[in-house]
């Protein structure tokens, strides 16, 4: 690609000599100063570059103003800045959005509504203010304690984990653990997260279309591949949750997170004319080009052939040498600032460190793992494991010693100027010359089209069943809500020694924790809860109420081991089709609408966030478009561990309560897909009212009176009894009919199913069972029935006879076998 | 009591350091993290030492085998001061990694003591790929042997609980001999159980490790290494159960480490 006028002699000669005299070294000019607008279009597609003609028109206009034709080089780090992945051009663009036949404007999504959530929580928190660094930096930063500040980050890493599922989750986990280290002045990693989206792993071989790998390979390659990451680099995998969806074939969803602790003082970063650029850890080489462009593009049977070198190769141990050697390095105070290479390789780590002063890197000094890389492709490439740190010269020595004392590569690849331009040289050649404020600045904004309409689906005709059982077993065996202890087993949650609440819970440590909490800083008791949420299947009804389930699901589970509402912090990570697509456009307006709504009502600010657009995948002229996915993280702030609890029931003679109101939501539900249906009435949302929910739960929980407390989610309360019970190794029996619930509810099987937000099920000390009454006053809370020993779940319904009469160990039989493999 | 200085050797890929020194300095002693370089290179000397601690983690990413390159570190760049410590009558515990690192030079169960250049040489033992194929992390049963002469589980329960986090735990032996002499010998320090401390497959067993062991030691018991974690079970809330009152503080790793440093204090 790199060398297209010269010969191929000269070109295979080339690469098998990596030391490129000053005269062979290949910079190419690209004509686009005359160009016509189609000859623009071509140029940007022939190079997936993955700029549109307003874009190429833009870059053609400032080369103009400079007199001359761009270099590959320059074109490449243009598009890189410029790309989806970057720049986040739809939701910072501007919108023109009909919703039902109304008709607006919306100037910056991302600025109305995410961003804006953050800024006015923060104002109205005042003094009590717990963000430090919000949609800044690599990762998001709040405060932890005296010392310490928590950062964390979710990325995804879909495009390359469809092409190659082990190399693509590989290093997506190893790119996320990236940023927390390149946030402030590097945090040190303390965990990782994951959540998965793939079709379901059972489908017919025949089925599958060309040029897409079988879900249950996806799924094992993508398990493997974070594995082998996390494990190695030590840092415990400690939450998570798997989704299925056939509209995921063709492109599965993998999501990785990382969180970290910084010190205090360790948290202003910059760049200083005159420190010297100096990468750290992995080699360059051409994986991973065109990462961040490959990313912006739909999907299609070529894809494999022509996009597969936009896949990293990952090597944790490079990574963890480095980790090691920054952590030294920050608490000797070496370095400036520092930034991890991700999308857009030394282009876009530089760039951004030297946005406001300059920068100059020579090209030939960077370490590269074979030869034969053009320049631009040097400049570009997002090859795994290597950082940027600004050293001031005098420094250099000493962080140097620590690196060859430890075996790891640091190599000076240029330093920061006062010019406030961006020059790029190999051997002497100029390769680059590009204005920081064009660079950064210059991205034009123009209006997508978003429409939004009320959607109908058929509502389910079905009699209610008398008996339950077989219901609760279908919803119990389904994917979404089967336990995933197969892929939990295999990541260490452990490392570290800071566990104090695992993904795995329960008597036979199997049942399935709401979140996950950590003491990170040995001999302290102060802890850091970790949850999410995604309400996949409410999309097709409501974006904005799949959103606002998200957000509350995630909370909810944090509440539910004992965080308080006022402690959490958000992050949002949007996957969604081609937003070029106006319908796929307007979920996202309703979507991130509900996400300022929901946030701010709950005073949980959203500290960091992505997005992954253009996860549609083309067959024959048509695309199969995932379904719009909104993960949201949660992170709460825990002061005493030792209050926390868990989800399995500890003890017979405990009275089982049901805290918050079920309302005739079954659309979405997990129930009606058991049934192949959808429905219409998708889980709304009385954030004000749910609030109150959660603060009565979080007095009542840190005044000792809880003794396990589990959400109810994918398949309403039946399922929340039923995981309590067998994780806990105890029976239960309950009267539906005690369930706190809305008029409309009539029928058992809706009041068990129902998926109703902001709802637990709680056991508490009998000896407490006044405190907690008096707590839960006046929200809705009602003792429904009991644990007990004999190890049986029985629920009455609302006729007065038995709806649900099962053993626990054929429910958690039910439970374990689709996904253990 | 004089005071006891440990060292816990890290290098590329190792993970478990943190929790290793804290486990350590918990129990009272002086602990000193340092790559292995700085041995080779003379920075720093082992002889100040007298616990030496391998921690776990994936060292040089477990390539070839587990522990594979670590042992050969050990064997080619810091070997004399390694025989050396061991031969003073040192202790050296293995966690994880570093079980598989002492394996693989032969330093447990130690046979080869006589043979070639040095204590390190052939192994005799390996740890090798789990049954199930995969890496795997879980809370497991212990049964401890009172009997062995291991130094680090004087006075340990019966049966305790530790997690185990590994992808190559299962312990084959080259011949029966073997087998026969570890057993003889006592150096079965610790076999995987159920809660009531009976032996049988899988998961309680975890790996399809040959008579169930999870730890070794060599003749003397002062070479000690085991595939769980103590070093992540000295608190109450590490426990996995401690929501539902099982757990104490502290953790049943603890003891280990403090049998350590209480007998270097006494002894060494």
């Amino acid at each position: 690609m790199a060398s297209k006028k010269s010969p191929k002699k000269a070109a295979a000669k080339k690469a098998a000599k990596p030391k490129k005299s000053a005269a062979q070294v290949k910079v190419e000019k690209v004509k686009i100063l005359q160009a016509t607008d189609a000859q623009l279009v071509k140029i940007s597609s022939d190079r997936l570059l993955s700029l549109n003609l307003g874009e190429m028109k833009k870059v053609a206009a400032y080369f103009r103003r400079k007199g001359r034709n761009p270099t590959d080089a320059e074109l490449e780090c243009i598009a890189q800045t410029w790309s989806e992945h970057c720049k986040h051009k739809v939701f910072n663009g501007i919108i023109s959005y009909v919703e039902n036949g109304r008709k607006e404007l919306i100037d910056n999504l991302f600025k109305q509504t995410i961003v804006k959530a953050t800024k006015d929580i923060r104002e109205a928190d005042g003094d009590g203010d717990r963000c430090v660094s919000v949609f800044e930096d690599n990762a998001g930063v709040i405060e932890f304690d005296d010392n310490f500040h928590f950062a964390f980050k979710v990325e995804t890493h879909n495009h390359p984990s469809a092409l190659d599922p082990y190399g693509g989750a590989n290093t997506g986990i190893g790119g996320v653990i990236r940023d927390p280290m390149g946030t402030c002045l590097g945090a040190t990693p303390i965990f990782n997260v994951d959540v998965f989206c793939f079709a379901p792993p059972d489908m017919p071989h025949d089925k599958l279309p060309k040029g897409i790998l079988h879900p249950k390979r996806i799924y094992k390659g993508v398990v493997a591949g974070v594995r082998d990451y996390g494990n190695k680099m030590g840092i415990p995998t400690i939450n998570g949750s798997l989704h299925f969806d056939d509209r995921y074939l063709g492109n599965p969803l993998v999501y990785c997170g990382t969180g970290g602790l910084i010190p205090v003082d360790r948290v202003e970063k910059k760049a200083r004319p005159g420190d010297l650029i100096v990468a750290v850890g992995g080699k360059t080489g051409r994986d991973g080009i065109h990462g961040a462009t490959f990313s912006s593009i739909e999907l299609d049977s070529d894809s494999e052939t022509s996009s597969s070198g936009a896949v990293q190769i990952g090597n944790p141990i490079v990574e963890k040498k480095a980790l090691d050697i920054i952590i030294q390095a920050r608490a000797m105070f070496l370095y400036d600032c520092i930034t991890d290479c991700g999308a857009g390789g030394f282009s876009s780590a530089v760039g951004e460190m030297g946005k406001d002063i300059g920068a100059e890197v020579h090209l030939e000094r960077c370490p590269l793992k074979y030869g034969g890389l053009a320049p631009w492709e040097i400049l570009l490439s997002e090859a795994q494991e290597r950082m940027v740190l600004s050293i001031p010269p005098n420094n250099l020595f000493k962080f140097l010693r620590l690196c060859e004392r430890e075996n790891v590569e640091a190599t000076i690849i240029g330093k920061f100027t006062n010019t406030k331009r961006f020059v790029v040289r190999h051997e002497g050649v100029d390769v680059a010359d590009l204005d920081m404020k064009f660079l950064h600045g210059g991205v034009p904004r123009y209006p997508r089209p978003a429409v939004w309409n009320t959607r109908k689906h058929p509502e389910p005709k079905i009699a209610d069943p008398e008996n339950l059982n077989r219901a609760l077993e279908k919803v119990l065996g389904s994917y979404n809500v089967a336990s995933k202890e197969w892929v939990v087993r295999q990541y260490d949650h452990e490392v570290q020694g800071a566990s104090v609440l695992k993904p795995l819970q329960g008597a036979q440590d199997d049942g399935p924790g709401d979140a996950a909490v950590v003491a990170p800083l040995f001999g302290s008791y102060r802890g850091i809860a970790v949850s999410n949420g995604i309400a996949v299947r409410y999309g097709d009804i409501d974006t904005y109420w799949m959103a606002a389930s998200a957000i509350d699901e995630a909370i909810r589970n944090a509440v539910a081991v004992g965080a308080d509402i006022d402690d959490i912090a958000i992050l949002d990570n949007f996957c969604w089709g081609n937003p070029d697509k106006p319908d796929r456009l307007g979920d996202l307006v309703r979507a991130s609408r509900a996400c300022y709504d929901i946030a701010t009502a709950y005073g949980t600010p959203f500290i960091s966030g992505k997005d992954s657009f253009y996860n549609e995948f083309a067959i024959e002229g048509e695309t199969i478009a995932i379904p719009p996915t909104l993960l949201i993280s949660a992170t709460g702030i825990i002061p005493d561990v030792r209050r926390v609890v868990s989800m399995d029931f500890k003890k017979p003679g405990n009275p089982v309560y049901v805290v918050g109101t079920t309302f005739n939501e079954m659309g979405g539900s997990q129930y009606y897909q058991t049934l192949g249906f959808i429905g219409n009435s998708v889980p709304k949302l009385n954030a004000k009212k749910s609030k109150k929910i959660f603060k009565a739960l979080t007095g009542a929980i840190r005044s000792g009176c809880v003794r396990a407390c589990h959400d109810a989610s994918d398949g309403g309360l039946a399922v929340a009894f039923a995981e309590s019970a067998f994780a806990g190794g105890f029976g239960a029996d309950i009267d539906a009919r005690l369930i706190p619930r809305a008029a409309g509810v009539k029928r058992t099987d809706n009041l068990l199913f129902s998926e109703s937000n902001t709802r637990f099920v709680v056991e508490v000390d009998f000896a407490k069972r006044k405190e907690f009454e008096k707590q839960m006053k006046n929200v809705p809370c009602a003792l429904v029935g009991v644990v007990t020993k004999k190890p049986r779940l029985t629920v009455t319904g609302l006729n007065c006879k038995t709806a649900i009469s099962a053993g626990i160990d054929k429910l958690k039989a039910v439970w374990k076998a689709p996904l253990a493999w | 009591m004089k005071d006891v200085r440990a060292i816990v050797l890290r290098t590329a890929g190792t993970n478990c350091d943190r929790e290793t020194v804290f486990a350590l300095a918990s129990a009272g002693a002086d602990v000193d993290l340092v790559h292995i370089n700085m041995i080779a290179n003379g920075e720093k000397s082992l002889d100040r030492y007298q616990i030496l601690a391998l921690p776990g983690g994936f060292s040089y990413g477990d390539d070839i085998s587990a522990g594979r390159v670590l042992a050969n570190e050990l064997i080619n760049k810091i070997e004399e001061p390694v025989n050396k410590f061991v031969a003073d009558g040192k202790l050296v515990v293995g966690i994880c990694n570093g079980f598989q690192a002492l394996v693989k030079t032969g330093l447990l169960p130690g046979f080869a003591a006589k043979k070639g250049r040095s204590g390190m040489a052939r192994p005799s033992v390996t740890l090798f790929d789990n049954d199930c194929g995969h890496f795997e992390c879980r809370w497991i049963y212990l049964k401890n042997d009172p009997k062995s002469p291991c130094v680090f589980t004087k006075g340990v329960q019966r049966v305790i609980t530790l997690p185990i986090a590994h992808g190559e735990g299962k312990i084959i032996f080259d011949k029966p001999e073997t087998r026969k002499k570890v057993i003889a010998n006592k150096q079965i320090v610790f076999k995987y159980c159920d809660a009531e401390g009976n032996l049988s497959g899988y998961p309680v067993n975890p790996n399809g490790s040959e008579e169930n062991i999870a730890g070794l030691c060599n003749a003397t018991g002062r070479v000690f290494g085991l595939m769980p974690h103590p070093e992540r079970h000295i608190t109450a809330t590490q426990h996995p159960r401690w929501t539902r009152g099982e757990g104490a503080d502290p953790g049943h790793g603890f003891a280990i480490f403090q049998n350590a440093v209480d007998f270097a204090a006494k002894e060494l």
